[in-house]
Formats: C-alpha cells, structure tokens, sequence
C-alpha cells in the first residue's frame, strides 16, 4: 500500500510507512489516527486517504471517526495548547471569571467544544498559543484547572495561567 | 544518616508544585550533605494540602502541606528530616483525624508507597486475592463477588456478581474484560488517583475478572485527558508481565490473561459502556442500543465483562479477605465502600472513602469543612453532570444508591460537587444542557436536539420571556429526554435540570425579581 505513495509528497510516505508499523490490534481508523496525530501533530487531509487505503474502508468513514472525537485536529498545532476546565467543578471554583480574564488579556474567544484559533502571545514569535474549553481534567478539588501541552495546573487565576503558557514555549512537549 | 521522604507524584499534586518541591528538597538536601531518598507515592487524597509532604520517622510517618517550593528551605531549618513540628506540619500521618476516620478498602494502599513498586505492593497485600481467586474453582470467585454485595461503581449500581455470571456462563471462546476508564464526570478523580497511585490493585482485579470469567484478554479504555495515569498503568503492564502475573500463564495458574491499555481521544459519550465498545473498536463512539447486552454481546460481538475501574479495584480485597468482611459494610442493599470524591468550592476537598450510609452533610461540612470561598454553601451536585443539584435543606440524604434515588438524585461514580451562595444555578441548569449538545454522540434525537432546545428554552426564560409557558416547555422536553433517550446522556441531564428549577427556581426568574444573579 505504501507504493501507491506519490513522489514529491513525502509527508504520506511517512504516513502509510507508520501505519505499516502498527501491530495488527492497532490497525483500527481511530488508534490510526491518533498514531499520525501523535506523530505529524495534526492529521491531514492526504493523511486521510491514505487510512482510508490502508484499511480499506471509506474516506467517509475516517472523516467521521476524525470529526467525532475533540482530540483529533485536522490543521497542525500551534506552540502551545492550552485546554481549560469548564465543567462544574471548576465552574465552582471560578472558572467563569477565569475564562473571562483569559479571553481578554489573550484577545480569544472559547467556544463550545472547539479550540480558539491560534493567537500570537504578547507579541513574541511564540509559535502561537490556542486554548480549548475541556470537560473535566480529573483535577476537581484544586480548580479552576488547566492543562498545558499536556500539563495539569490546578487553583489557576490568569497569573498562573499565563506563566504555565510562557513555560511552555521553553520547554518542549 | 539517610531519610526517606515522600513526596506525591498524583498529578493533582504535581498541578500544584509536588515536583519542584521534590527537587527542592534533593537540592538543599545534597547541599546539606543529607542523603535522602524520595519516593514519589501516590496521594494520600487530602488534595488541599497538596503537595504534602511526609518524613519516614521511628514513631511513624511525619506529613507536612501545603509546601510550596519555597517553603523547603525553612522546613529543613526547622528540622524536617527528624520530622520536627512546624507551622505547616500535621503530625503523624495515621492519626490525622480526616485520614483516620475513613474506611479505606479499595483506596487502602494509596499513597504508601511507589506505586510501581511491586516489592512494596506484596508487602502491604498484594497479589493475595488473585492468588485465593485461582486457588479455587471460578464458578466459587463469581459466588464470592456475588456475595460480597459489590454493584458497579461507574453509576449504574448493577450487582457485580450477577455479570461475572452471565460472562462466565456465556457460550463462546473468546472473551474480554473492559475496564471502563473513561472517568469523564466533572467532580470525579478516583479512577485517576487509583490508576496513578495503585495501579497493580486494578491490574489485579481484572486479572481475576479475567481468569474467572474465561477471558484472555482485558482493555483499559483511559480518557486521553490522563496521560500521567496511562503512562502508570503501562509500566505496571509491563512489571507484572515479568513477574508473570500477567500472561501465558497467570502465576503459575495455566490460565492466560493479558491487559492492554487503550487511550480514548476526547468524548464524554464514550464512557458509556456501548459507546466504549464502539471506541474501543475504533469507530466513532455511538451509543448502542440494549438488548444485546455486552456480557453477551460485547467487544467486536463477543462476550465482554464492562466494569469501572472502582469495582475491580474492590475485586483484589473480596477475594482477600472473604466476601463477607465486604457486606459487613455498608447499608441496606448497598454494600461496601463508596470511595467520595469531594470537590469544586470546598475547603478539604479529595477522597473520602467510607461504608455507604454517611450522610451528604457529613462530607460537605465535617470532613469538606464548608466552602473553600468562606461563603455559605447553596448547592451541592452528586453523581456528575447527570446528578442533581441539591440544597442545603437536602443535605441529610444518605449516601447509598436507593436513598439518593428516592431523593430524585443519583450516586453516579461518587462525586460531590460544592458550590457557594454564589452560583447561578439556572447558569448551571443551562450548561447541563450545553454539554448534553456539545458531547451527545447523536444517535437519538430527544439528546441531540432537545440539549439544543433545552439551552434555547432555559435562554428565553432567563430572558424573561414567557418565562412560565417557557417552564412548562423545558419540563415536557425534560420528560421525552428522561423517557425516550437511548442512554444516560440524555436520560440523566434533565436530572439537574429539574433538581434546579426544583430547589432553585427564583434563579430562573431573572427578570421578574430584579436580582440579577452574577
């Protein structure tokens, strides 16, 4: 299947080259997706096909595994991701408040289970920040919480939210 | 000398600090010329001492929280390292009144040790049930979980023992054990702190599961929100495999039984056990409907015993200590422990495991100690976004599956959820209809379109339009939801829809007081 890889596009090579690798309990559309998520960062819309060849199923099929799932995106990620708790037991501790310092001082809006868009943060060639509204990051007794390229922050006002984003920038994930 | 200090690596501690503490302390300790060993432990659960620190003493292990980071250098001054009172010091560990009034079961290892230390897991019990498990026939270990009164911990309360059977008994040789990690409700953490801090007593229970029930192989399906416990239990995987209590042959017993740990990628639904099913084969995680069951018809159609990580977590001391140790706690038709989980605006929020039976007001006040705000408490969510919110008139519920039911609440996976004389609750009433639109799969039209028209409605009447027809309207679309949805997501979310308008109605009548609610 990886010979149907055209030249010049060596990011599918790449792609159906890891999927060749999965063992055969892994070869299902949503553990390969998340593998080439893992690996490229975003899945692309060649990325796409080439699952759909390698399974054998519909192109239809692993739109909609891509689509149904919040982790999976199809557009590369900027520097830092920052998912924010908004269920009720950060709402408890204050998250509303929170999210509107965030959108302020970020010039972001979160909306109802999507990502924000990437901003630049405060002008530095950061690579661009998004923040993402998360039901629950299993951190309920010290919110409002945060994670952060995958780091749980908990009893966050804007302070810590905003030296978590600039430690992020420097530390790779 | 040498000193033994713990310091949590649970990532509610490390989202406060725990690992610049734990360095801290190895740096000033070097700089001292102490030699110490740090061992990251689990979370004792008492999060708002977080990061709490503890010191291996003669009498007994010394804790101390909340440290930050630039506390250490005071505590070593102060004499830490021979566990020496301080401002922030709480004694002896075992005798702190929170810690010692619980009755730990399931949570009893947590915190006491590394726990990928499978040397310390032996010592403090380990591997004792699965042994007694396979030294019996499995027809005797599916009576004993039976007997044991154990129901499903994820929310649903359905008898343990009575699925172990159905699987068991199922025709067919291929069969799994689900582990359904998928802990999505806000206000819960147990399964996290369990997976991160004592991963071998999951791995245990289901490798009796397993060999009980004729399974080879179980899943762990774990929200993708918890890398920190993924990570755990893969480790754990691979230590018990070399110890060879996992695989071709479970401790010498010719029985087979192996764990992979799968990660989900962001969906409330799937811990809903079809939907997980459906995940775990790698589609999109839609609801199936029911008949068939999953113990008969499960994973890619075969028999497949579904079950939190709570429950087989209580597996391992069933087995240990005989059945009924277990039903001795507990009350009416609820037997055990129930492991609490204590959050949102709460002083001494975390875990509080106890028999079933304490009354709400008991956790929320005694052991929660009020609001973490200072202000008074107004309502109390139990049971996750599908519970109900109570007031405090309603605080002297007791904490078993039937008493909560006859409240028009539900205990769900054990959260508890405070909030303050602050809360806007038909803010909070329109958010469960929110999240039922942003997280329902879509199968069944009453979730998928009456969460958007629920938020639409509960909108108009706080806008004060037509409020009381308005009302009339989101208590009928509150009904076809609760009768006519395929699962819990939209069956449940009219519960705290209603337990608002119930107890909280002056909240939804914005205009008409003139108290705008913040």
């Amino acid at each position: 299947m990886t010979g149907k890889a055209t030249p010049g596009q060596p990011a599918v090579t790449a792609e159906a080259t890891l999927l060749e690798s999965l063992p055969p309990e892994e070869r299902l559309i949503l553990p390969c997706l998340q593998h080439i998520q893992r690996a490229f960062g975003y899945v692309s819309d060649s990325a796409v096909n080439v699952v759909a060849e390698f399974l054998n199923v519909s192109r239809a099929e692993v739109i909609g595994v891509l689509t149904y799932y919040h982790d999976l995106r199809r557009t590369p990620p900027p520097a830092v991701v920052v998912g924010v708790c908004v269920a009720e037991a950060c709402q408890a501790a204050g998250v509303r408040s929170l999210i509107e310092q965030i959108e302020h001082d970020f010039g972001v809006t979160l909306g109802a289970g999507t990502g924000s868009g990437a901003v630049e943060f405060a002008g530095t060639d950061s690579g661009g920040v998004e923040f993402a509204k998360a039901y629950c990051l299993g951190n309920c007794a010290l919110g409002p919480a945060v994670m952060v390229n995958g780091r749980l922050v908990g009893r966050c006002d804007i302070g810590r939210v905003r030296a978590a984003v600039v430690n992020a920038q420097v530390v790779p994930r | 000398m040498s000193v033994r200090i713990y310091v949590p690596g649970d990532s509610a501690a490390c989202s406060v600090g725990a690992d610049d503490v734990a360095a801290r302390i190895v740096e000033l300790a070097a700089a001292g010329g102490v030699t110490v060993e740090v061992i990251r432990n689990g979370s004792r659960g008492m999060l708002w001492l977080e990061p709490f620190i503890e010191v291996q003493t003669a009498a007994g292990r010394v804790g101390y929280g909340p440290v930050e980071p630039g506390d250490v250098a005071e505590l070593i001054e102060a004499g830490l390292f021979d566990g020496r009172p301080h401002a922030l010091g709480h004694g002896l560990v075992e005798e702190i009144p929170w810690l010692a009034r619980q009755q730990r079961v399931s949570f009893a290892r947590v915190g006491l040790a590394d726990p990928l230390d499978l040397d310390e897991y032996r010592r403090l019990g380990g591997l004792v049930g699965l042994g007694r498990a396979l030294a019996k026939p499995a027809a005797e270990v599916a009576d004993d979980v039976l007997a044991s009164g154990l129901r499903g911990r994820g929310g649903a309360g359905f008898p343990a023992g009575i699925k172990w059977r159905t699987v068991q008994e199922a025709p067919g040789e291929v069969k799994y054990v689900c582990c359904n990690a998928d802990e999505g409700d806000s206000g819960t953490f147990a399964d996290r702190m369990l997976m991160e801090g004592d991963p071998f007593t999951l791995l245990e229970g289901m490798a009796i599961a397993g060999t009980t029930v004729g399974a080879s192989l179980g899943l762990i399906y774990v929200r993708s929100e918890y890398p920190t416990a993924i990570r755990t239990l893969r480790t754990a995987v691979d230590i018990a495999r070399i110890d060879g209590w996992l695989g071709e042959d479970v401790m010498g017993s010719g029985r087979a039984f192996d764990v992979r740990i799968v990660e989900g990628a962001g969906s409330y639904v799937c811990g809903e056990e079809t939907a997980m099913l459906e995940s775990l084969e790698g589609k999109r995680g839609m609801v199936r409907p029911k008949p068939p069951i999953p113990a008969l018809e499960g994973l890619f159609g075969k028999p497949t015993l579904v079950h939190n990580v709570l429950t087989l977590s209580a597996v391992p001391q069933i087995l240990a200590d005989g059945p009924a140790a277990y039903q001795a706690l507990g009350v009416d038709r609820s037997r055990g422990t129930q492991v609490f989980q204590l959050a949102g605006n709460i002083a001494r929020g975390g875990i509080v495991e106890l028999a079933f039976g304490v009354s709400l007001r008991e956790l929320v006040e005694d052991f929660g100690g009020g609001t973490y705000s200072g202000r008074p408490v107004r309502a109390v969510q139990v049971g996750g976004p599908l519970g109900a919110y109570l007031p405090d008139s309603a605080l002297d519920v007791s904490m078993d599956y039937e008493a909560l039911l006859a409240a028009n609440s539900m205990l769900g996976h054990g959260g508890v959820v405070v909030f303050d004389d602050t809360v806007n609750m038909a803010a909070q009433a329109r958010f469960a209809m929110e999240f039922c639109a942003v997280e329902s799969c879509g199968k069944c039209t009453p979730c998928r379109i009456g969460s958007t028209r629920g938020v639409e409605v509960i909108d108009k009447i706080t806008a004060g339009i037509d409020p009381e027809r308005n009302l009339v309207l989101l208590e009928e679309l509150c009904e076809t939801m609760t009768d006519g949805s395929l699962c819990a997501m939209g069956g449940l979310t009219p519960l705290p829809v209603r337990s608002a308008v119930a107890h909280f109605g002056e909240d939804f009548h914005r205009s008409a007081n003139g108290r705008p609610r913040q």
